[in-house]
């Protein structure tokens, strides 16, 4: 098979994986030997048809796979072909791209073959090859596999920068029914591993600026949305515990698309593209807008609503909190307000030092007036229709029916 | 009024702008002009016989100001010097804190132009594209860039960074940046014609770029968002974009019969159809559907038809003799039959989406005739992703089944048509889903009257979902 196929069938095996991020990791250059630099933001080197970010050589070393996960497209029943890279190849391959600047590095995963540490030996010798044999200074992302041996776990971490294994199912029964080789405590097990070496690599690297990296960019996950009737209040509430726990950079969240016929194992229903939308807006809100997950999600209403994004179907129903006035309100207030983002709360602090904002203010830091006003007093604007009394702002109606407006945006997912 | 000549680079600004604030020269009264293209620099202030030579301290601004002033500076636009002495001059007379106020005009255009290099600077990082060529010393990577401000200095160390063991040179129109491995040099913008054509290792990368896009995902306003076409005619794998646009309809049909002919489980057939997200797509991908015998006798795949703004989905049965022929579904004796019902009603058929649950014709031979045959549940089954995907595009308000077979394959369960008709609920499919008889089942009854009583009622169900 020439190199050319191999890569046609292990790039299409590779794309379901959503991660292309290559942000956040130390800072390198090549000044000193080798190739290639990293400035801690990423890049994007080009954009597919499909609207999707093209950022790192996205690849699988074999989709060969003894595991038979129901979800998955590489399962060992799938009919799809197969092929497989030798470690030479995805090297060559690797700094071929590099040197052209077409990638910012390598995100490399694999299927399992023979077993766990045979895989994972493999991939961690292509990030080794990279990094010791020719200096290669880029991203390295590496798919890491929970059942392989610590010692490759370490050896992993020490030549990658970011390492994530997939959770795939928020909870365990979940797994058992699509996923029987996986286990969530172990995966678990393993993650908290991983967070105890990027402590240890963060405590060492503070005394001392040579010592040996461990995955600077972190770790992440990424979940299946959709597979199973698992609410979007579990989905968030073991992302809020991976978070915290094993301090994840990011979780992705992947909408499945069900197979009806296929195994009565599976659901009926395909979950829209909308709903992976809400997932991240609500992951957003609570990493950066100190949002509780009960706060968007909760016991009464475990889904998010999928007409309005969560920030508003929060301040909806909860008029007490509102107006906020922009001119008075603590950040940590004004981060809650509908329309307004963390950047733009920021300037807001900066402005008001010096001037009370006003309506044309709003618009010169290109706040949507139509989502904001309703909820916020300035200067020269006081809503008249929100209160206590009115649970559902009159002027908003509007905007609700605007969302739920053009049809094939919703359901394309494109917002 | 003064007219400062300055050379168009930070460092000329700067030195004018450090004397004019000296001097105490307040914005409105200076002129700035740039000195064009690469002009031997004129010490300006000895031509401005206005300017008394007095000496003060030297000035102090905020380094963040320096920082955004030497950004600005690449901007293209002539009017950049002007702003950024008023901002420097408004900093340095009362107003230390004046870039912390976003929203004021000075500051807003400075973040405006700031944002436009920022993000050509970027956009240069991610699109630059080398080609190696042989060279006496060794392989050295050449490549072609056209920036849309003039930021090739401010960049140059980017690249240094990264590629410090290769030679390279990026060509641009305004400005070329050199790197020979060990020092960095510029010269003079050139001719696109002085950069290599070609370079073997593109055929892999367009290989890459074209199998890690999902063609059944195509959403080309995200990606002009991000990557414009003025950037395209630059980049080896853009020029693939139109092929693969056209050629995805036709590569999704061909996943599609792939996975049909196989009938593996695995790239199921709902998985794939669900993810064809334009209309195009899913129809073309229909016309090869095999995943029923059905397509052996019939001519052709019958697709659903109308507005995909539709407020109302009608869903039939499988379409009959003539719409076989025609392609085209409810053209035959019941479709008549059902434009009429529907015009009665006070529905224009033609703000209706019309389709069916089989999209294969079902049939019989009779002497010379082919005689409908009703589809079986396998059959139906296997054709259920295909109005799914059609109901998911158009996302109707409203879901009309005509007949047992459509009500069946929408409620999932057994329906007995007589008994459930004129009822509306709400599905997953339609926020008003109406179950009543199929119109060709008007033209089998034989006595006139009891056929002129079920057509009123037939009308009277389409009332309903108004």
């Amino acid at each position: 098979m020439t190199l050319d196929s191999k890569l046609s069938i292990l790039a299409d095996a590779a794309k379901y994986d959503a991660s292309c991020a290559s942000s956040g990791t130390t800072k390198r250059n090549s000044r000193e030997g080798g190739i290639g630099s990293t400035t801690g933001a990423g890049i994007c080197h080009s954009y597919t048809p499909d609207g999707r970010c093209v950022s790192l050589l996205k690849i699988l070393l074999t989709n060969y796979c003894i595991y038979d996960c129901l979800y998955c497209i590489n399962r060992a029943s799938s009919g799809v072909q197969r092929a497989r890279f030798t470690v030479e190849e995805v090297v060559n391959l690797t700094l071929d791209f590099y040197r052209r600047n077409y990638i910012e590095g390598l995100f490399l995963s694999s299927g399992i073959i023979r077993n766990p540490d045979y895989t994972m030996e493999s991939v961690v010798e292509v990030a080794r090859r990279l990094r010791v044999d020719h200096g290669f200074r880029g991203y390295i992302h590496l798919k890491t596999i929970p059942e392989a041996s610590p010692a490759l776990i370490a050896e992993a971490g020490r030549w990658a920068d970011r390492l994530s294994i997939n959770v795939e199912l928020a909870t365990q029964p979940d797994l058992d029914r699509l996923a029987p080789e996986k286990n969530l405590q172990r995966i678990e097990t393993s993650m908290g591993a991983i967070k105890g070496r990027i402590d240890e690599f963060k405590t060492e690297r503070k005394k001392f600026s040579n010592a040996p990296p461990f995955a600077p960019a972190g770790q992440s996950t990424q979940m299946i949305v959709g597979a199973t009737g698992a609410t979007d209040s579990a989905i968030l509430n073991q992302a809020s515990h991976l978070y915290g726990k094993h301090r994840l950079r990011r979780v992705y969240y992947s909408a499945f698309s069900p197979i009806p016929d296929a195994s009565n194992k599976l659901p009926l229903a395909s979950p829209p593209m909308v709903r992976e939308h809400r997932l991240y807006q609500a992951d957003w809100l609570l990493r950066f807008y100190g949002f509780q997950v009960s706060e968007l999600a909760g016991e009464t209403a475990p889904n998010l609503d999928l007409a309005v994004d969560p920030k508003m179907a929060w301040a909806l129903r909860n008029p007490a909190e509102f107006p906020v006035n922009i001119n008075r309100a603590p950040r940590e207030t004004l981060l809650r307000v509908p329309g307004l983002g963390v950047r733009n709360v920021d300037r807001i602090l900066a402005i008001r030092r010096w001037h009370r904002l006003r309506v044309d203010d709003l618009v010169r830091l290109r706040v949507s007036l139509k989502k904001t006003l309703p909820f916020i007093e300035v200067a020269d604007h006081r809503p008249s229709l929100i209160g206590p009394a009115l649970p559902a702002p009159a002027p908003f109606k509007l905007k609700q029916m605007d969302l739920f407006g053009p049809p094939v945006s919703v359901a394309s997912g494109q917002l | 009024m003064i007219t400062l000549t300055v050379p168009p680079t930070f460092a000329g600004w700067r030195s004018a702008a450090r004397k004019a604030l000296q001097e105490g020269i307040p914005p409105g009264e200076i002129l700035w002009e740039e000195a064009g293209g690469d002009a031997p620099l004129l010490d300006l202030f000895t031509l401005e016989p206005a300017l008394p030579a007095s000496i003060q301290s030297p000035v102090r601004v905020p380094p963040a100001f320096m920082e955004l002033a030497k950004r600005v500076a690449c901007h293209r636009a002539p009017t950049r010097w002007a702003i950024l002495y008023r901002a420097l001059w408004r900093i340095t007379h009362g107003e230390p804190h004046l870039l912390d106020v976003f929203v004021d005009s000075d500051v807003h255009q400075l973040m405006g132009m700031d944002k436009a290099v920022r993000r050509d600077v970027h956009k240069m990082r991610a699109f630059v594209r080398f080609r190696e060529v042989t060279h006496p010393e060794g392989v050295w990577s050449v490549a072609w860039f056209e920036p849309a401000h003039l930021i090739v200095e401010l960049n140059a160390s980017f690249f240094v960074d990264r590629f410090a063991g290769m030679r390279w040179s990026i060509l641009t129109p305004d400005r070329c940046v050199h790197w020979d491995g060990e020092s960095l040099g510029f010269s003079p913008g050139v001719d696109r014609s002085a950069a290599p054509g070609e370079d073997a290792v593109e055929d892999l990368w367009r290989t890459y770029y074209s199998h890690i896009f999902n063609p059944a995902r195509v959403k080309i306003h995200a990606m002009q968002a991000e990557m414009p076409k003025h950037y395209w005619k630059n980049l080896p794998e853009a020029a693939l974009i139109p092929d693969l646009l056209r050629a995805a309809p036709g590569r999704v049909a061909e996943m599609l019969s792939r996975s049909l002919i196989k009938s593996a489980p695995a790239e199921s057939r709902e998985t794939i159809i669900s993810e064809v997200a334009d209309w195009e797509s899913l129809k073309e991908s229909a016309s090869t559907c095999q995943a029923c015998p059905l397509y052996k006798n019939a001519t052709q795949t019958v697709f659903g038809e109308g507005p995909r703004s539709a407020r109302i989905v009608l869903l039939g049965e499988q379409p009959g003799d003539q719409e076989d022929i025609q392609g085209r579904p409810f053209v035959g004796p019941a479709g008549q039959l059902l434009d009429r019902a529907l015009t009665e009603a006070g529905i224009d058929r033609k703000e209706c989406y019309v389709t069916n649950s089989v999209k294969h014709f079902k049939w019989e031979p009779r002497g010379k005739r082919r005689i409908h045959e009703k589809p079986n549940k396998t059959e139906v089954s296997a054709c259920k992703p295909w109005w799914k995907a059609e109901l998911a595009l158009v996302r109707p308000s409203v879901l009309i089944c005509l007949g047992a077979t459509a009500a069946q394959t929408v409620f999932d369960r057994d329906v007995r048509v007589l008994a459930e008709r004129g009822t509306v609920v709400e599905t997953v499919h339609a926020a008003k889903t109406l179950i009543t008889v199929h119109p060709s089942s008007l033209l089998r009854i034989s006595d006139p009257e009891q056929r002129e009583h079920a057509y009123r009622r037939f009308v009277e169900d389409l009332t309903l979902v108004l």
